[in-house]
């Protein structure tokens, strides 16, 4: 494979030649007429799957199918914020595995992901937060994921823009801190596990959308394309913001609901926020891309949408938080915003696991967290197609569970109180 | 911002409604011979339509009616609105 | 210092000089400049540096397109990050500085990174920085201090910020010709109108325009035309508005700006304002962007766009140059030179790319002695900070090569022109798509799929009569669509016809380098992306045109991409070997120009704007008795009452003492109240409730858990039989309003064979609950027509009564496992109620208690709280509350308390928790395990929901979910803290204090 090793050194070599030498960071082949495994989707999570099953596993007779370009759906529309402070085990577990592989991307890539470790704060704003907060952290320490309970006074002296005020509608009370969460350059991510899995012998094919799944004998043999017909031992689907879509064709239902979500980042200014803030309380959340955009996170809208546009009330609720907690941004301007689709469960959960379709896989769910989970949502899912059985951290993540009511409820407390 | 049909009200803005998600889901009266998969399929699973969805709404700032709507989840447009109770217009239902 | 002020009147007020200070340096300019026009008058062409390789920067265009002139506008609390000198208007004091650059703009040391740019294309911090790899942390403070271009304000805005509403007919955008002849149509059409546009004056092209209009400048035109639009009635006209977005059903965001153009000392009101408009027809007028050329160092100081060189001579009298070099491709350009020389300047010559450019402009050009060099390009500039000449050489046939000798012509202004792009940006987010037209080489609007339609240049119109004719028939059509009639008074404006010749697109300027080597070729200079840039992505295998904007940063800037993001994509589609449309566009998303965060917040600021704040009618009492309040959803509720000297706990334990040993008093007001009538409300609670209702007394109380379908746990409270078919529900604070709607929809949508009836009470009452041994003297003492007697007013039941003559509801019910009432009068007797209360248990040291000790005194009884010991996760089984739970009946949620995991062994279950040492107080969301010195992870079973020091216990209880926690009882178990202390614990009893429940049936 036509690959160049990237390093300072590369950098120079290729600089005196005006850079003319680089090779491709992926190649644009024609689809084979059969793969082994073939992943519906050509976002973090997919081609994170084809990278580690050709890495770990051995699986290189692969291809991702992209309907559009690689990277262009939610992982190219997050607020990329990284961190594993889930509360419960299951999902603590399957976060943090992705943290430790967030830790070495950019080395495994040999492409730099700018994975920045410059914190996660969730604010609390009452006192079930807080107590949930306690609940949260404690149990991350005990499951080995760094954590600690940040009070208001020790929050303004680490973000003295931050406003702590007593008198705001909803104070500041405290929050939660995990050092090793922050940010990555989500583009980075989807072009890294694009070029690692390209140099392990998979077929990345954009263009290609899935319109059917073909069956034999009860299994799946292959998917219809608008490139013609590819045969596969197995599917893996991962194509979040559609689940229910391809789900459909391959003639099975899911607890999924896809809905629109918005993002908006402001115009370019000098650091000013080093780290990253997330309030559920009065819904927005905050951090300033390396290239000096304030990102900032808005709510999902409550309706079913697949337009990737929601509502503008929701940005203006957005931002009403965002001045509430950072007055000193009111000045700043929004330069652009827009919408990703994300696909949400009952339990906040994703469903990562075999499908009703012998042969078919399903990796979806995500809500509006599923950027921090790529690499280790690759990796386990990579797993369970190689192996046909899910990996440890990925076993409570079944379909199954809708039905034996085994749910993970991470939204955290219903907040409700006498 | 949409801008939401209330049968009883007329044309209204999004933000005087609430949503209800999938219309059209019965409620199973003899549960207790349901499997727990049949019981989950009620539950939880949903239709999700790409494409002309039937759901339901409430008029919450205003008749506090629930209603049913098809409105298109790509375009967003809402091509018939009707009262609970009622059919929705010929052609039109989640067939899948 | 020069002067560079033209004769020529121009648009500013001569009268009124302004002072301003630029980098610390005074200059006066003219009301009715920009800043951008003022430093240009003043000879300041160096105003900026670039983002990344910090090159000298000068002014380029003359409005919403600038990507170079961003300055930091005042200082303090009113100081704005990443202005665009071209928008900015003049006020006397105004003060600016350069932004990126340190020490100073002339001097700027990063400019360094100039000299290893060729180490840093696009994309090259993803080739490096990865070792070693705890160094990257380090490498990414550098990184991000480089980056960025502007300073955020250190201190809160003073300003304010507004929000209005609108609904109209036709809302137009764009007052330039097509605008203002739509505005003018379909307000004598008597439509309502809207009409917007981002300059303080109406009239866009036509306000630097030599052309005429009925034989007049076509200045007096628009002066004439606003007067008349001004005294129609139903028309809105709105300048200094950026309509920054357009989203489905015709909804269109609007920043109106208010102050910003007046000095520091004379902004009084709201600085700016959000217009949310709905109008029924949209008529997009909103002009074209000239686009630059892409030649070697195109981004000098003294490269301008041809249209803002024009617009600087006739609307600002400012010469932005002497000696003056006209680079195009297309007509538009000759008309600046025409300009320039009515102007007095002198045009030394034209490089055009098209052969024989022969328009009758250039005749007239050439008879002035202007030299029109045709099949020619400018391959690159001389100068550093300011330009002094350029380089031209001939194109060879084919126009795709250079061909001869570089003939270097001097000069200190190139203006230049490289077509013209419509502004389709608020077309394609009303959903249209945008189309390629080859013989304009622009993207048009797309076929609309809303109601919007474009006219004039938006439209891919460029010349005032067809702009102008565009206009009429937008309007005249919108507002027909409206429903109104053509007025058949309107006419056109008589205009001259001008015949332009085609342009000849030229994207990627040839030289004597082969392409992407030699000196850079900039496409987005904000951005510092270079043609080279483009070619590597695309060489590198980037060849989608959002993957070679996210790989270079094209158009990610302030100005997104406004005119360099069609020469890039062209580029793009060069180096692909396809055609444009192949290419295609990426996504024009909000805002057309940004907005600030103050605006679209609004005034949901700061206590009661940012969410209503709900107080009950007793509000002013607990305050004025020092009451710290709690947040309960949008509810302030009295969280305790401390005493001088007193601390939280000390208040707390004192409440609880008091209302256990005498008589203590809370307000209950903000508990959800519904009352539930009609002839099936028992049948409805029936399948609400998990346990049964109908067979209820009148009068009598029950408590009930409300489930999801899904089997958790969801609301709980008492409901009270007021008649045979009426009911009195409560729910929690926080469950009031989500009760209320989930019971109307399963009547509405599912059960609407029931007859019942529903009505929110809960900011009708006002509650009081009076707690304690004590508490029957209390009440009966205020209360007439009640038999206290407890036999005869039992507990869980409810009277009614009079307290000071009003009528009032008293409920025997308890949260507290004490002798309790709850008194109920309508809310505005609230206080009048409550001041009879106090005073009637002075004699007993009635005690006011808040939320915190109403939550111990529960927990003291092991009562749960919904959402604090529940968390979505657990059954009514879970809280071992199975006596509540129906075996006979359906239920919303039963069937789910059947499904395989609800009934299996070692689910987590309510448990109570007494530390080993009493003194030691668990905190809430505490974790459980059995062994701590396990390695880590550490298996989990449990954690604490509620723990409280009991004063009335004399040691600390605590409530806490288990795993298998009923069959544990006596286990000890141990919760590690953060600071790496461990508390042991014994699994106990939740119930810790009257377990037999005899006191509340006293």
């Amino acid at each position: 494979m036509n690959m160049s090793k990237y390093s300072i050194f590369s950098l120079a070599k290729q600089a005196l030649n005006f850079h003319e030498g680089w090779g491709k960071v992926w190649r644009n082949p024609e689809p084979k007429k059969h793969y082994d495994v073939i992943i519906i989707g050509g976002g973090g999570h997919g081609l994170a799957t084809a990278y580690y099953l050709a890495k770990n596993h051995g699986v290189t007779n692969v291809a991702v199918l992209e309907k559009g370009y690689i990277g262009g759906g939610n992982t190219g529309r997050n607020t990329t914020i990284v961190r594993s402070n889930y509360l419960w085990d299951e999902s603590a577990h399957l976060y943090e595995k992705s943290m430790k592989l967030w830790e070495n991307l950019s080395q495994d890539l040999n492409f730099n992901v700018m994975f920045s470790q410059r914190g996660v704060y969730n604010l609390g704003h009452s006192l079930q937060d807080m107590r949930d907060i306690q609940r949260r952290v404690n149990a991350n320490r005990l499951n080995g994921i760094d954590g600690e309970i940040v009070d208001a006074d020790e929050l303004k002296r680490r973000i003295p823009i931050l406003n702590t005020s007593r008198h705001s509608r909803y104070p500041v009370l405290g929050a939660s801190f995990q050092p090793r969460g922050g940010t990555a350059r989500h583009d980075a991510v989807a072009w890294g596990f694009a070029r690692g899995a390209d140099s392990l012998g998979v077929d990345i094919i954009q263009q290609c959308e899935v319109s059917g799944f073909i069956r034999e004998n009860d299994r799946i043999a292959g998917v219809e394309t608008n490139r013609g017909n590819i045969g596969a031992g197995k599917v893996g689907i991962v194509v979040a913001g559609n689940s229910s879509v391809l789900a459909d064709l391959a003639g099975f239902r899911l607890p999924v609901t896809s809905h629109p979500l918005q993002a908006l980042v402001s115009e370019p200014i000098k650091p000013v926020l080093n780290t990253v803030v997330m309030s559920n309380a009065v819904h927005g959340y905050i951090s300033q891309s390396d290239k000096g955009d304030l990102v900032v996170g808005a709510g999902i809208d409550s309706y079913n949408g697949y337009g990737q546009r929601g509502s503008y009330t929701v940005i203006e609720n957005a931002l009403a938080a965002i001045k509430e907690l950072f007055p000193v941004f009111s000045r700043v301007r929004m330069n652009r915003q827009w919408g990703g689709i994300v696909d949400t469960t009952p339990d906040a959960c994703p469903i990562i696991g075999e499908s009703p379709v012998k042969g078919v896989y399903i990796n979806c769910g995500w809500g509006t967290g599923g950027f921090k989970a790529t690499p280790g949502s690759g990796y386990v899912f990579a797993h369970t197609l190689a192996k046909d059985q899910p990996h440890e951290l990925n076993q409570a993540f079944s379909l199954q569970r809708f039905s034996t009511g085994r749910l993970i409820d991470e939204h955290g407390a219903a907040g409700v109180a006498h | 911002m949409l801008q939401i049909p209330c049968p009883w009200c007329g044309i209204r803005d999004e933000s005087e409604f609430s949503y209800g998600g999938e219309a059209h889901i019965t409620r199973p009266l003899n549960s207790e011979n349901l499997t727990d998969e049949e019981w989950a399929d009620y539950l939880f699973m949903r239709k999700n339509t790409r494409g002309a969805f039937l759901e339901q709404w409430q008029h919450a700032q205003g008749c506090r009616r629930w209603f049913n709507i098809q409105r298109d989840t790509v375009s967003y447009k809402i091509s018939a609105s009707y009262k609970v109770g009622e059919q929705p217009p010929q052609g039109m239902g989640n067939e899948k | 210092m020069k002067n560079n002020r033209l004769q020529g009147e121009g648009r500013i007020n001569r009268n009124r000089p302004l002072n301003f200070i630029f980098n610390g340096k005074s200059y006066q300019g003219f009301e009715g400049d920009t800043l951008a026009s003022a430093l240009l008058a003043n000879d300041v062409h160096l105003v900026a540096r670039s983002w990344k390789y910090h090159r000298p920067r000068g002014i380029l265009g003359s409005g919403a397109e600038e990507p170079n002139a961003i300055v930091q506008l005042e200082k303090g609390r009113l100081t704005v990050p990443n202005a665009r000198a071209t928008q900015v208007e003049l006020y006397e004091g105004l003060q600016a500085s350069s932004v990126n650059c340190w020490p100073g703009l002339e001097f700027d040391f990063l400019s360094i990174n100039s000299l290893f740019s060729r180490l840093m294309p696009s994309g090259f911090y993803y080739k490096t920085f990865m070792w070693p790899k705890k160094l990257w942390m380090s490498y990414e403070h550098v990184i991000r201090k480089a980056s960025g271009l502007g300073v955020s304000p250190e201190l809160p805005d003073p300003d304010r910020y507004e929000k209005t509403y609108a609904h109209c007919d036709v809302l137009i955008i764009g007052a330039g010709p097509a605008g203002l002849m739509a505005a003018l149509a379909a307000g004598k059409m008597s439509a309502r109108v809207m009409l917007v546009d981002e300059q303080s004056e109406f009239g866009g092209s036509m306000l630097h325009s030599n052309e005429t209009i009925n034989g007049q400048p076509a200045q007096d035109w628009v002066s004439d035309t606003c007067e008349e639009l001004a005294s129609m009635q139903e028309v809105k006209l709105l300048p200094r508005s950026s309509a920054f977005g357009y989203h489905d059903y015709n909804f269109v965001t609007i920043n109106e700006r208010l102050t910003d153009h007046l000095p520091t000392g004379q902004k009084t009101g709201g600085r700016e304002r959000l217009w949310k408009v709905r109008a029924k027809q949209v008529v997009l007028a909103t002009g074209a962007l000239e686009r630059p050329l892409v030649f070697a160092n195109n981004d000098r100081p003294g490269v301008m766009l041809s249209s803002a060189v024009m617009q600087y001579v006739n609307r600002y009298a400012v010469a932005v140059g002497q000696e003056i070099v006209i680079f195009t491709n297309n007509d538009s350009a000759y008309e600046t030179a025409m300009t320039l020389l009515e102007a007095g300047l002198k045009v030394i010559a034209i490089i055009d790319n098209r052969i024989n450019p022969g328009s009758s402009m250039a005749d007239q050009l050439r008879s002035e002695g202007v030299k029109i060099i045709d099949q020619s390009v400018v391959v690159d500039v001389k100068g550093s900070k300011r330009i002094n000449a350029v380089q031209v050489m001939s194109l060879q046939p084919g126009g795709d090569k250079v061909t001869g000798s570089v003939q270097t012509i001097a000069c200190d202004l190139l203006a230049m022109s490289g077509g013209w792009s419509p502004v389709i940006h608020l077309s394609s987010q009303s959903g249209a798509k945008a189309c390629w037209d080859d013989e304009k080489a622009c993207f048009l609007p797309g076929v609309p799929i809303q109601h919007e339609r474009s006219a004039g240049a938006s439209n891919g119109c460029f010349d005032l009569k067809n702009c102008l004719s565009e206009g009429m028939l937008a309007g005249n059509e919108a507002a027909q669509q409206c429903g109104f009639e053509v007025d058949a008074s309107i006419q056109l404006p008589v205009v001259n016809e001008v015949i332009f010749n085609r342009i000849k697109p030229l994207w990627l300027v040839p030289s004597m380098f082969k392409a992407g080597r030699g000196p850079k070729q900039f496409v987005d200079m904000q951005n510092d992306v270079a043609a080279s840039d483009i070619m590597l992505a695309a060489r590198e295998g980037y060849h989608s045109v959002e993957h070679v904007k996210r790989y270079t940063a094209l158009g990610f800037g302030t100005d997104q991409g406004k005119i360099g993001n069609i020469n890039g994509m062209a580029i793009l589609a060069q180096s692909l070997q396809q055609n444009i449309s192949e290419t295609g566009t990426t996504t024009f998303r909000p805002n057309y120009t940004p907005v600030t965060i103050g605006s679209i917040a609004g005034m949901n600021l700061g206590g009661e704007l940012f969410e209503p704040v709900r107080k009950t009618a007793m509000h002013g009492w607990h305050k004025q008795e020092g009451a710290e309040f709690e947040n309960v959803g949008q509810w302030k509720r009295p969280w305790y009452y401390p005493r001088a000297g007193e601390s939280m706990l000390d208040a707390v334990n004192r409440e609880c003492l008091a209302t256990r040993n005498s008589v203590g008093i809370i307000d209950a007001s903000t508990l959800g109240k519904i009352i539930i009538e009609g002839k099936d409300s028992g049948e409805f609670l029936n399948r609400l409730y998990t346990n049964a209702w109908k067979k209820l007394d009148i009068n009598k109380a029950r408590y009930g858990f409300m489930l999801g379908e899904d089997g958790m746990v969801m609301d709980d409270g008492v409901t009270i039989r007021l008649e045979e078919n009426k009911y009195f529900m409560h729910t929690t604070t926080g469950g009031a309003a989500p009760v209320f709607s989930w019971m109307e929809r399963w009547l509405q949508t599912e059960w609407p064979e029931l007859e019942v009836f529903l009505t929110s009470v809960t900011d009708h009452w006002a509650t009081a609950a009076v707690v304690g041994p004590n508490s029957r003297k209390v009440v009966s003492a205020v209360c007439e027509g009640i038999d206290f007697d407890a036999q005869a007013f039992p507990f869980m039941s409810s009277r009614e009564g009079l307290v000071n003559g009003i009528e009032a509801r008293i409920n025997r019910i308890s949260f507290s496992g004490e002798l309790a009432y709850e008194v109920n009068v309508p809310a505005n007797y609230g206080l009048q109620m409550w001041e009879s209360l106090m005073a009637a248990g002075e004699q007993y040291d009635i005690t006011p208690y808040g939320t915190e000790s109403m939550h111990v005194l529960r927990a003291e009884k092991g009562y749960v709280i919904v959402g604090q010991d529940t968390d979505g996760s657990v059954t009514p089984v879970d809280l071992g509350m199975d006596w509540v739970v129906s075996k006979v009946k359906d239920f919303i949620g039963r069937r789910s308390l059947y499904r395989e995991d609800c009934v299996r062994e070692g689910r987590k279950q309510l448990v109570g928790l007494l530390t080993l040492n009493g003194s030691d107080v668990l905190p809430e969301g505490g974790q459980i395990v059995e062994d701590p010195n396990a390695s880590i992870p550490i298996p989990m079973i449990g954690h604490v929901t509620s723990s409280y020091y009991s004063a009335n216990l004399g040691y600390s209880i605590a409530m806490a979910l288990v795993k298998g926690g009923l069959s544990r009882m006596g286990e000890t178990v141990h919760i590690p803290l953060a600071d790496g202390k461990v508390i042991a614990a014994k699994i106990s009893s939740s119930i810790f204090y009257d377990a037999d429940g005899e006191k509340q049936n006293v």
